[in-house]
């Protein structure tokens, strides 16, 4: 029997880092940057704030020690960090340097998984720790303890409270950026910038500004999805390549909702649902087919991409300038 | 830009296209910084001799003979990939799914190997192997490309879900033919028979990749350089318009074109599966069909220039999984080192095809 | 303005301008293209920063450095390209870059655009996307957007190129409101009827010179066109006698319409006859451009026939066919397109490839032949004394002359019987625009049907053998070249109006 109260709180954890990283990088594609690095990005985030937590809690010694805002604050801001400096150096090579976003944006990719897988492995020998493996499940505790009503709310309860404070942030996040995109004049004249560099131009916005701080938001809210996985998700453990595609599958995801985030967030459970519907395939179903299952959000993906080119509605093109530089003087 | 804004005295124009020698200069001093920054970083990390760790990576790369032609044959196989999209970058169809690609082409080894290496003789395998190879990473190009000549369905991002669409196909038959039930991997093929496996040259099993690839790497150039075909990928790069003008029919060459650097991602796929590795994994492909978006764009598309670009890059890797072995590092290391080194490369490309004049040297120059 | 100059590179766009514009006045800015009209109007609105010189706004001198700091000081300008983003509402793009207090209300804003319509006479719907606009809705949103900033220095850089009569009349009127609300108008123009009709004073541009300005009241055309040019018309352009005219080319009853639906031509017929210019004259945007790409096999079209007829009197029919299927059939047609360097040249490739383009299907089996092109762009540089530093030189850094010269030296090279030239001499010194039109005449001795579409009516008058006038799609009369005049033709490009309805 295919059991819905527990399907979804899984789809939804599964869901969540996708929705942080689709938001982040929707935000920064309405500005014309095609972040390729977003997965990366990610891996940088999580890392950072693994990093934090780890000495935080070195230095804590035990669970008992720690306090609790400082437990969550360290990751948090190590994590933010992290994702902005990558935002920045993606911003300087493609703004400032104008060079080639797809290039720069997959030299991210290379660097930020290196980065995260090279400090998830090193981490203890670097500094000289003599604990067996990194599992940060005190600083996770925090980080994935619900409202304590949850527990006693039966089904409801577990659909819609069981969750750490990450994924209500999530959705906000995302219906926030939603919100300015449509309806403040920031969105509006970052979507100019997306759209006609040209025209904003003229029109007197600062492009490049908009640009930076567009990429370098997005990378940060990206880079959070990467730190609600390891801490919420895995539970504070940290193990290499863990994570995976999941930002590709946010790149795919802003796609499939058509650079609307407040789309993401129903959409983001469907694919988290899609992720991990293999686990919920009856027994006995064919171990290969599970794999087939776990195609379908590409494959939905490229139906929506195709579909909306061939349609050609205006609405649901990506922004006219994706993927370019803006060099004034171009003439 | 901002500087513009406010008050222009610093000033971005585009030069008129620098001599050849200045350019690659520019090029070769970026890399130097980058070894420079790299040096800082795995010294703090470590704690060693910057020199020693780079005669390390000289050591891992190149310290014995295997190392060597191990390097070698991880040149072929990204140049191979790289020599690949190349085509498509230059017509100006982002194609970053050669991962996808070279899946394909692995897939449908595999899949021959596996089914059919009872049923016909060894050489007639071989054929029938590098065919299907061959053709998978062909219909796996030409997918996007005709949803782009067809309805200009945007190439990055669909050849980018075509790698995990692939992926997941390797994935499901890697369990269909896994060996043993439930190993989750399907382990050498034909191991005893040595069936499919494609031959050795002069006994040396590295050997054949390499001239395998030399010569795609010579045809490519020869295509791109001097062929009608490769005329026509230039001009449909520079301007569709000029190409319709002249009557090239531009849906026809982006098709054309795709199912080409496909064909060659297979190939490449043939390579892995057939030559080196007898078997195939989801990570067969090792994120080389990424690498050589980069191999291809640090040598401004061309391939002989792309042989440098693929060996600095396997280097990197080899050299930096020796240091991460030598000093009990993590392997990902060198992705951090061939990031940094990338960042340095991407950003000096800026001072090959801008110069910042200030307001008063600009004076001087009227 | 006091002594504006500007520079790109070599060329002085602005030498030493000066310029006064007052308020409740439209100032007509006239001058040739390539003249610097343009270039000194971006000055005044942000988009370039003058090399030398000061602006005055209102007696105190200004620093514009953006067009920012020209809105805030109440100037603002319509470009000839619209810098409008096609997928936002035209509110959207209205209040696009204001920073007013307060929370972003679409609701008021649109309330604000109605209200600065019903003041000017203009209509537009606030909540419509620009890609469902035609081009004179998206001339008025890009008008109001200038307006509901406050502006009342307002520049417009030639507005009416893309304009129907009916709309031209309605902007017209438009702008008298606006100078009778006590704004300053600058319209940049080269149509002379435009100034006269419109403007109270005009100011002339010759080569980046100011010449001077007066009442329109008190001048004629005669002397602006002199002061414009700098000596009165005579061209002098040699136009050889027809040699042996015959039917080359028919077009019947052809119809064609842009992706957008709209109609381009109208049941357009004429015959092109061999060794005979025909001339095409036309406001811009008329369906020159769709009549040459018909006819060179670039333009879908809806109804009618374009048949080429060969010496012996056989028809063949070239609807239908791509350029590659039109030069299969053995129909030598060379095509001067108007944009050289996004169409008939590729800007990076150098000068014996660009010759290729042509020819590269002609090497032996898969690959091109490298040799005769270079054979033939060396030839061209000699014939044509195109000035580079050498064929390897790419072409988008030539001058525009040379470019041109390549362009049209490949264009003959290949011996065609049919040419198509648009606007030929667009952006070229008076030099290189008489090695144009000799080019032309010789293809015209060789029996060449030569189809000339010019946008200098003198030019046309003095080189066509035949002048096909078209106005709005449609084909107001054909006029013999030689006896023709200005008058004449003026008013035939403008003729349709009166009776067309609007779309």
């Amino acid at each position: 029997m295919f059991d819905i109260v527990s399907f979804i709180p899984r789809a939804v954890m599964q869901g969540i880092p996708l929705l942080f990283g689709s938001t982040g990088e929707t935000l920064t594609e309405k500005s014309g940057n095609l972040n390729l690095g977003i997965p990366g990005v990610m891996y940088v985030g999580g890392i950072c704030g693994v990093i934090g937590a780890f000495i935080y809690e070195q230095s804590a010694g035990s669970a008992a020690a720690m306090n609790g805002f400082l437990a969550i604050m360290i990751p948090l801001l190590c994590s933010l960090t992290g994702s902005l400096l990558m935002g920045l150096l993606y911003c300087f090579l493609t703004v400032t340097l104008r060079a080639n976003q797809n290039v720069t944006g997959l030299a991210m990719t290379t660097f930020g998984v290196g980065f995260g897988n090279f400090f998830g492995g090193s981490l203890i020998k670097l500094t000289g720790s003599e604990v067996p493996s990194i599992a940060l499940s005190a600083t996770s505790a925090y980080y994935s303890r619900s409202l304590p009503v949850a527990g006693k709310l039966g089904w409801f309860g577990k659909v819609f409270l069981s969750y750490g404070f990450l994924a209500y942030a999530a959705i906000i996040i995302a219906l926030i950026t939603a919100y300015i995109l449509k309806r403040t004049r920031v969105g509006l004249h970052l979507r100019a910038v997306g759209e006609s560099p040209n025209t904003a131009d003229a029109a007197g916005i600062d492009v490049a500004r908009y640009k930076y701080i567009a990429t370098c938001v997005g990378s940060m809210i990206a880079g959070l999805g990467g730190l609600y996985y390891v801490m919420d998700y895995a539970c504070g453990v940290w193990s290499n390549d863990a994570f995976g595609d999941r930002g590709w599958l946010a790149i795919a995801l802003v796609i499939f909702t058509v650079w609307k985030p407040d789309l993401g967030v129903i959409s983001s459970i469907l694919f988290g649902g899609l992720y991990i519907l293999y686990l919920f395939l009856p027994t006995g179903t064919n171990l290969a087919v599970k794999e087939l299952y776990k195609m379908i959000p590409y494959v939905v993906t490229i139906i929506v991409l195709v579909i909306s080119s061939m349609r050609d509605k205006r609405e649901n093109q990506p922004p006219a300038s994706l993927g370019l530089a803006y060099f004034r003087e171009e003439r | 830009m901002n500087k513009q804004n406010n008050e222009p005295l610093a000033h971005i124009v585009k030069r008129a296209a620098l001599p050849w020698y200045r350019a690659w200069g520019i090029r070769l001093l970026a890399i130097v910084a980058a070894l420079l920054v790299c040096a800082l970083v795995t010294t703090v990390t470590t704690g060693e001799n910057p020199v020693s760790v780079y005669a390390a990576m000289i050591k891992g790369a190149f310290g014995t003979a295997r190392k060597s032609w191990i390097t070698f044959q991880n040149v072929a196989i990204l140049l191979c990939i790289s020599l690949a999209v190349t085509p498509a970058f230059r017509m100006r169809f982002w194609n970053i799914g050669a991962e996808g690609q070279t899946l394909a082409g692995c897939l449908a080894t595999a899949a021959v190997m596996i089914c059919l290496s009872d049923k016909m003789s060894n050489a007639m395998l071989i054929v029938t192997m590098t065919v299907a190879a061959v053709a998978a990473g062909a219909l796996w190009g030409f997918i996007p490309a005709f949803f782009k000549a067809r309805w200009n369905t945007n190439e990055t991002l669909f050849t980018l879900m075509m790698n995990y669409v692939a992926t997941q196909l390797v994935a499901y038959f890697v369990i269909v033919w896994e060996v043993p039930k439930g190993a989750g991997q399907i382990g050498i093929i034909n191991q005893s028979t040595e069936l499919g496996w494609l031959p050795q040259l002069g006994g040396n099993k590295y050997l054949l990749s390499i001239v395998v690839v030399a010569i795609v790497t010579a045809a490519v150039y020869i295509y791109l350089n001097y062929s009608k075909h490769g005329y026509e990928i230039a001009v449909v790069g520079e301007s569709e318009r000029t190409a319709s003008y002249v009557g090239i029919k531009v849906d026809r060459v982006i098709m054309r074109t795709m199912i080409l650097s496909g064909a060659i991602c297979g190939l490449a796929g043939l390579l892995l599966v057939g030559g080196i590795n007898h078997t195939v994994t989801t990570t067969i492909a090792g994120g080389r069909g990424f690498t050589a978006v980069l191999v291809s764009w640090l040598a401004k598309f061309n391939p002989v220039i792309m042989i440098f670009t693929s060996l600095l890059l396997v280097f990197l890797e080899r050299g930096a999984d020796e240091i991460s072995t030598a000093f009990g590092l993590n392997h990902s290391f060198s992705d951090i080192l061939t990031g940094i080194i990338l960042f340095f490369i991407i950003g000096c490309e800026f001072f090959i095809n801008y110069k910042i004049s200030f307001r008063k040297a600009a004076r001087k120059e009227d | 303005m006091r002594n504006i100059t500007k520079t790109f590179g070599p060329v002085v766009a602005n030498d030493r301008v000066w310029l006064d514009i007052y308020r409740g006045e439209i100032l007509a800015l006239l001058g040739e293209n390539g003249s610097g009209k343009t270039t000194l109007m971006n000055m005044l609105s942000g988009i370039y920063f003058p090399d030398e010189g000061e602006i005055s706004v209102d007696g105190k001198p200004v620093v514009i450095r953006s067009p920012k700091d020209a809105f805030e000081l109440g100037i603002g300008m319509i470009h000839q390209h619209f810098k409008l983003v096609d997928v936002l509402t035209a509110a959207e793009n209205i209040v696009l870059g204001l920073n007013e207090p307060g929370r972003l209300n679409l609701e008021k804003v649109a309330e604000r655009v109605r209200g600065i319509c019903n003041a000017y006479g203009f209509e537009v719907d606030p909540n419509q996307k620009i890609y469902d606009m035609s081009v004179s809705q998206k001339q008025t949103v890009e008008i109001i957007k200038v307006l509901y900033r406050g502006a009342d220095i307002l520049i417009l850089d030639e507005p009416t190129a893309v304009l129907t009569p009916q709309e031209t009349d309605k902007l017209f009127a438009v702008l008298r409101n606006m100078r009778d609300d006590g704004k300053a108008v600058v319209i940049i123009t080269h149509k002379m009827h435009e100034v006269e009709e419109l403007s109270d004073r005009v100011a002339i541009l010759r080569h980046g010179q100011f010449i001077g300005d007066m009442p329109t009241r008190s001048t004629n055309a005669q002397e602006m066109t002199n002061m414009m040019v700098g000596h009165a018309v005579t061209l002098n352009i040699d136009r050889p006698e027809p040699v042996d005219p015959k039917p080359r080319i028919e077009v019947k009853n052809l119809t064609v319409r842009s992706i957008d639906g709209v109609v381009k031509l109208d049941d357009v017929s004429f015959t092109a006859n061999s060794g005979e210019i025909l001339g095409i004259a036309g406001i811009s945007g008329c369906g020159q451009k769709e009549l040459l790409e018909a006819i060179a096999g670039l333009q879908p079209v809806e109804k009618g026939s374009i048949s080429y007829i060969e010496d012996d009197g056989s028809r063949d029919e070239l609807i239908g066919k791509d350029p590659l299927a039109i030069a299969d059939m053995g129909v030598a047609l060379s095509f001067v397109p108007e944009d050289r360097l996004g169409m008939g040249l590729v800007g990076n490739m150098d000068l014996a490839d660009n010759m290729m383009l042509r020819s590269f299907r002609r090497g032996r089996g898969l690959f091109t032949d490298r040799k005769s092109p270079r054979k033939l762009a060396q030839e061209v540089v000699e014939d044509l004394e195109v000035s580079t530093p050498g064929i390897s030189t790419p072409v988008r850094r030539l001058s525009g002359g040379n470019v041109q010269k390549v362009l049209v030296g490949r264009e003959i090279a290949s011996a065609p019987t049919v040419l198509l030239t648009a606007y030929a001499v667009r952006g070229l010194d008076i030099n290189s625009s008489y090695t144009i039109y000799d080019l032309i005449n010789r293809q015209k001795e060789k029996g060449v049907a030569v189809i000339y579409v010019g946008e200098d009516l003198d030019v046309l008058l003095e080189l066509a053998d035949r002048i096909l006038v078209l106005c709005g799609g449609k084909v107001s009369g054909i006029v013999e070249g030689r006896g023709a005049t200005k008058r004449e033709v003026g008013m035939m490009m403008t003729k349709l109006g009166g009776d067309k309805t609007d779309e």
